[in-house]
């Protein structure tokens, strides 16, 4: 089970109060992740990732285990403390804007 | 006895005020969205109580919002609270996708248009300015869009296609984008034609369609604009907003970014009509419910300073179509006042006597139960408005 933060804004959205838990086939990358959240959370879709180019939208982070992912490949293997479900994959707003 | 329903957008915020036909005493739900810039809310002719929003960010993006109670609960078209996916796990819909078209089939329009500096630019989806829902059937609805290109939904809000001819006209390398970005921000349906609808970017200018679409035409004829290489161009003039009264849809009053204008053949040609307004800079431009002679406007004091001129909050009214205006100004602020009021901010009601309804960018809405001659506040400090329109009930 995969644990994911989602930001206040999209928490509303998606009609979730804390985190979600997210079934995720090995292997877990961070595109197989927001994969999963999208299809379990529909309305997320294109608020994370550009509907079409599927690239983050620029004002979002990705962090896991006190790292920063947002640059990493999405196909890159999350850490094993993230695949055990001991720590989740944080989506973070930029602290920007009025 | 009728009622009204405000319908109020915000930098922070969607907002539902409600008063019998009195307009006197007012209801505030809200905020919807809550954190949301909601750059635009509107009520369906055909089933009042359907209403589309836009809800968007610089953070998550676009999101479409509907309510088939009058306001009063909200979901995304397609996942409705509790039923988020459909059979087999699939979404039931992606009521937020904008995706412009650039098919082989509808002719593959331009992708690029003209960018701040003279260079060309991909045309990027960012948000939703306006929606505009059918006279005639709910579940369709007009969305203009930044990067301007106009869509439409026929189940509700749940799928969104372009009008790729409108992109495809041939004069889209030479758009740019205003100081507000490049917005297709006034949509206005023909009720008399089906086939025609009237539209305006900034900063392209207007377009009309007589074909349901396929084809668009420019109708800036007699717009002058001295900010752009060619003042009397077929394009690139900013126009802020058009407004119509529905029994005279062939006349039609424009806010350019300079200048109030008027045409009395559907577009074909414009004439100024800014006679003796203390300034023709402004956003809004609105047609009384049942004169449509007497029109409205909101003098801004330049385009370098978005504010009231003179500290003084005041509308103008013109009963003549243009050139003399008188100013509307009791109950509102004559003293420093500095506040803007956006393209989209201003509505008129269909009762007898016709309301008037603006927004600012302080967070005031003021009414006018008698067309204009005085003014309260219904509320005074929402975040800045950014669109106000109005429901007459029965």
């Amino acid at each position: 089970m995969i644990l994911v933060e989602l930001p206040p804004h999209l928490r509303s959205l998606a009609h979730v109060c804390g985190g979600v838990q997210l079934d995720v086939v090995a292997p877990v990358t961070l595109r197989a992740v927001l994969d999963a959240l999208e299809a379990q959370y529909p309305m997320l879709r294109g608020t994370i990732r550009d509907h079409v180019t599927q690239e983050r939208r620029a004002f979002l982070r990705f962090f896991a285990c006190g790292e920063d992912l947002s640059h990493e490949s999405p196909d890159a293997a999350l850490p094993e403390a993230v695949t055990s479900g001991k720590e989740p994959v944080l989506i973070i707003g930029a602290i920007a804007g009025g | 006895m009728s009622n009204v329903r405000v319908l109020v957008g915000t930098k922070k915020g969607a907002f539902i005020l409600s008063s019998d036909g009195k307009r006197e005493r007012w209801d505030v739900s809200g905020p919807h969205f809550s954190g949301w810039e909601m750059y635009h809310l509107k009520g369906s002719p055909a089933d009042p109580s359907r209403i589309y929003a836009s809800q968007t960010s610089g953070w998550f993006g676009q999101v479409i919002q509907r309510s088939d109670d009058g306001g009063k609960t909200w979901f995304q078209p397609g996942t409705p609270p509790g039923e988020t996916t459909g059979p087999g796990g699939m979404p039931k819909g992606e009521s937020n996708k904008f995706v412009y078209d650039t098919s082989a089939a509808s002719g593959a329009p331009l992708t690029t248009h003209q960018w701040y500096d003279g260079t060309q630019h991909p045309w990027e989806f960012k948000r939703v300015w306006h929606l505009e829902p059918s006279l005639t059937d709910p579940d369709t609805v007009y969305a203009g869009v930044e990067d301007a290109a106009l869509f439409r939904s026929t189940d509700g809000g749940k799928n969104w296609h372009e009008f790729s001819g409108l992109r495809g006209h041939g004069s889209g390398p030479r758009w740019q984008p205003g100081a507000g970005g490049m917005c297709l921000h006034t949509v206005i349906l023909d009720p008399k034609n089906p086939g025609r609808i009237y539209i305006a970017i900034s900063a392209a200018g207007a377009f009309r369609t007589d074909d349901g679409g396929k084809s668009w035409k420019p109708i800036n004829k007699g717009l002058r604009s001295q900010y752009i290489p060619d003042p009397n161009a077929e394009g690139g003039h900013c126009v802020h907003h058009i407004a119509m009264n529905p029994t005279r849809p062939g006349v039609l009053f424009m806010q350019k970014h300079w200048d109030v204008m008027r045409s009395d053949d559907a577009g074909d040609s414009w004439h100024e009509v800014s006679g003796n307004l203390p300034t023709d800079f402004g956003f809004v431009i609105d047609v009384h419910a049942h004169e449509p002679e007497t029109i409205y406007v909101v003098p801004i004091k330049s385009d370098g300073e978005h504010f009231v001129p003179d500290g003084k909050l005041r509308v103008f009214r013109s009963r003549s179509g243009g050139n003399e205006w008188e100013e509307l100004s009791k109950g509102l602020p004559q003293k420093d006042c500095y506040v803007n009021v956006l393209r989209d901010a201003m509505a008129v009601d269909s009762l007898d006597k016709c309301g008037i309804y603006f927004g600012t960018s302080g967070g005031q809405v003021y009414c006018s139960p008698d067309a204009g001659d005085t003014w309260s506040p219904i509320v005074r400090d929402l975040p800045a408005v950014y669109s106000v329109e109005v429901q007459t009930l029965a």
